[in-house]
């Protein structure tokens, strides 16, 4: 026996369903949920369950036991972590402000066209796209304190006399981080910056060559006024990324020598993995989160405005 | 005879590409024990099992070779297939890590110092196994009982394998100039050598970075040497001692002969450092003369070793890179795998097997001392008795959590660093190494 349907019932079913879609604030939450779904179990859960680890006394495979603020009562009376925190600042301040000028140096290089400027363009992209263990392995031959080919070059210039160490001091490894670092990332802020180049009406800049503006004043009044909003995109997406550079440091120095190469990443690493304390690692990682909550809000900031 | 058609050559060729595929599936060769009619299994193999291994890559290369004919012998001899996975040394303990926290991964794993101690409540009880491997040959080296029994559980959480032994290696024509006839045997005959190398342009090279064997060695068979510990008998932190002064001022001289750039030394540079004719002497295993022999001819005679100098308290106090074999307990197969490290641990088949790395693993076994090959070359003697009367990291505390946390986060290493890189008094660096030890034991 078919079972029937009233139908007046069933209009009125889909005609409410017809107007909830209308509506935009529904449809569009609806419309929203499968990638809200994915970012929650991909990004906030993890983030959650970091936080949570922070906060406990877990080790690896162990139940874990809530011990409030403990992890990070410790590690603010720690020197190991107060030295990583205040590396992993000059790490990425010290590196993005090279990269920034280095880059809009190159950019500005690169935006003339000249014979063979677009193998330049790609060869410019070279430190950028190979994987980052492979060219830490490169700078650590090339840091190496017996077989570095810089020391090499320069002993045969005969501007030094021993093989410098570079990464056996504190100042000097962390120096030679940055400038690895400042390496690896000169072609993102180079490529992004001409792309902003690229970008100015040309007619800006020849108005204001008839006006008599020589190269430098047009720089000053005219580009850099409008690469302002990429430069704060460049920069603060850099930034995020310096922070958490794990790869370079772990190759070429795992946080030595004494310590004066280890940064947020490298520790928690060390402390959570390596030492097996999750809880404490945890902590360790959780206090990037304040520095990259400032930098994603001026980079969501600085895209808004620049729509 | 048979004829190799094309199907069946395709087939061969791919079972050979599906085995590369998936690592070291073991198959079948011909047994060495399996052959023999007296073995028999000691555990009861569950029906229908498989293993996987997860070990580090071999520092000489007759390891890999020997690890995987007595791994396919015990496949013959038992039916159960063997999956070896291949990784950089370093990187073992992530995996294991990982391996522990979610629960799955290899059955076993061969891991280094005292990561089972992190998580013992995972790993398979092997004390029969232990114990009968102790008492079939000699008994256990009392340094490895403290990578493989756990006095938290009371019981064996892993089956030690044994050191990578720590020894000099050194250049005898450059030992000569410096004017000894042979390799000093005391901390004060060993600084006036390091003293003359450096003066001779061969200087000694010993890693000061964050190098998890080769400073950990180092470091700590010198605090150890003038007596210093981290911990005493009840885990209490005594760091801060007059001992532990005497050692850092003893590392201070010593550093000062060595090398420029051993501060930023990992594991490795030390081995490219002396074959270059870098340096003229370091601490190491047996390697870098087994690989001088292979590629470096020139100077492979020239090349010799020594057991490490005795310190004040009068006794060795090497400091090996230690490894062991454990089993996760989520393993469906745990009675194939201890039957699979017995098989591989026993005299017929580790005895090849360390012939064949020329004694880069010095078993932890105390009757494997009377393998032939210890006395086969003067060179190999010293990795004989790495394990004799020393230390595990922990020492005099407890091995567990507390000590592997310690190790891994280089406290004594940096202790070292603070004064021989940073200028730091001994008397601050070792109040700054008690702070973080205390952090973690307090």
């Amino acid at each position: 026996m078919a079972v029937s349907v009233p139908v007046g019932q069933s209009e009125s079913l889909r005609a409410r369903l017809a107007r909830a879609l209308d509506n935009a604030q529904v449809l569009g939450p609806l419309l929203a949920a499968p990638a809200t779904a994915i970012l929650l179990a991909l990004l906030a859960y993890p983030l959650f369950l970091g936080i949570w680890l922070s906060l406990t006394d877990a080790s690896l495979g162990s139940t874990a036991h809530f011990i409030g603020l403990k992890n990070y009562v410790h590690l603010f009376q720690d020197p190991v972590f107060l030295g990583a925190a205040g590396y992993s600042l000059l790490y990425t301040f010290g590196a993005e402000l090279f990269k920034m000028s280095i880059g809009l140096a190159l950019a500005l290089l690169l935006n003339r066209q000249f014979r063979g400027y677009r193998v330049a363009r790609a060869v410019m992209l070279l430190p950028w796209v190979a994987p980052t263990v492979l060219s830490a392995l490169a700078w650590l031959w090339l840091l190496d304190p017996q077989f570095s080919a810089i020391s090499w070059l320069l002993e045969r210039m005969g501007l030094i006399h021993s093989y410098i160490d570079f990464l056996g001091n504190p100042w000097p490894a962390r120096v030679s981080l940055i400038m690895v670092n400042i390496w690896r990332g000169i072609p993102y802020f180079a490529i992004g910056y001409l792309a902003g180049l690229q970008a100015i009406p040309k007619e800006l800049l020849e108005a204001a060559a008839i006006d008599g503006a020589g190269a430098w004043k047009s720089f000053v009044r005219i580009i850099w006024p409008l690469l302002i909003p990429i430069t704060t995109i460049l920069v603060s997406f850099s930034s995020i990324w310096t922070i958490t550079d794990f790869q370079l440091i772990w190759t070429m120095t795992r946080g030595g020598p004494d310590n004066a190469t280890q940064v947020f990443t490298t520790l928690a690493y060390q402390r959570a993995i390596n030492g097996g304390s999750l809880g404490q690692g945890a902590a360790v990682a959780i206090c990037v989160i304040p520095v990259m909550l400032v930098l994603s809000y001026f980079a969501l900031r600085s895209i808004r405005e620049t729509r | 005879m048979n004829k190799l058609s094309r199907r069946n050559f395709m087939k061969l060729s791919a079972g050979g590409a599906a085995m590369a595929a998936t690592g070291t599936l073991l198959g079948t060769t011909a047994p060495a024990w399996a052959a023999d009619s007296s073995y028999k299994p000691m555990f009861p193999i569950e029906k229908g099992a498989k293993l996987r291994l997860l070990r580090w890559s071999q520092f000489v290369s007759g390891d890999k070779k020997l690890w995987e004919q007595n791994s396919k012998a015990f496949t013959k001899a038992t039916g159960v297939p063997v999956e070896i996975q291949w990784i950089t040394w370093t990187d073992v303990q992530a995996k294991s890590a990982l391996a522990a926290q979610l629960g799955s991964g290899p059955d076993m794993i061969m891991g280094w110092y005292d990561d089972p101690f992190i998580y013992p409540h995972k790993l398979v009880d092997v004390s029969d196994l232990a114990e009968h491997l102790g008492k079939k040959y000699g008994g256990w080296y009392h340094v490895a009982r403290s990578y493989g029994y756990s006095d938290d559980e009371k019981r064996w959480i892993a089956v030690p394998v044994g050191a990578s032994g720590a020894a000099m290696t050194y250049r005898q024509s450059w030992m000569q100039e410096a004017g000894f006839d042979s390799f000093p045997n005391d901390f004060d005959g060993f600084l006036k050598f390091s003293r003359k190398l450096k003066k001779n342009n061969h200087p000694l090279g010993l890693a000061l970075g964050h190098a998890v064997g080769d400073a950990n060695t180092w470091t700590y068979w010198v605090l150890w040497g003038f007596g210093g510990k981290p911990v005493n008998e009840d885990n209490h932190v005594v760091i801060n001692s007059k001992q532990t002064r005497e050692a850092l001022k003893y590392a201070k001289a010593l550093h000062e002969t060595m090398s420029p750039g051993v501060s930023s030394w990992l594991d490795g540079n030390n081995n490219r450092a002396f074959l270059s004719g870098k340096v003229g002497c370091t601490m190491n295993g047996i390697s870098i003369w087994y690989v001088a022999q292979n590629q470096f001819p020139k100077i492979a005679d020239d090349v010799r070793t020594a057991a490490n100098p005795i310190g004040p308290v009068g006794h060795p106090t090497t400091f090996n890179l230690f490894t062991q074999a454990f089993i996760f307990k989520y393993s469906q197969f745990p009675n194939a795998a201890k039957e699979y490290l017995r098989f591989m641990l026993e005299k017929p088949h580790a005895e090849p097997w360390v012939n064949a790395m020329k004694g880069y693993v010095t078993p932890a076994l105390q009757g494997y001392a009377d393998f032939p090959i210890w006395t086969s070359n003067p060179n190999v003697t010293p990795y004989r008795d790495v394990l004799k009367g020393t230390h595990f990291d922990g020492w005099a505390g407890s091995p567990g959590k507390k000590a592997a946390n310690a190790l891994n986060d280089f406290i004594i290493v940096d202790m070292f660093a603070d004064v021989c890189i940073k200028g730091h008094s001994p008397a601050d660096a070792a109040k700054t190494a008690e702070r973080r030890l205390k952090a973690i034991y307090d």
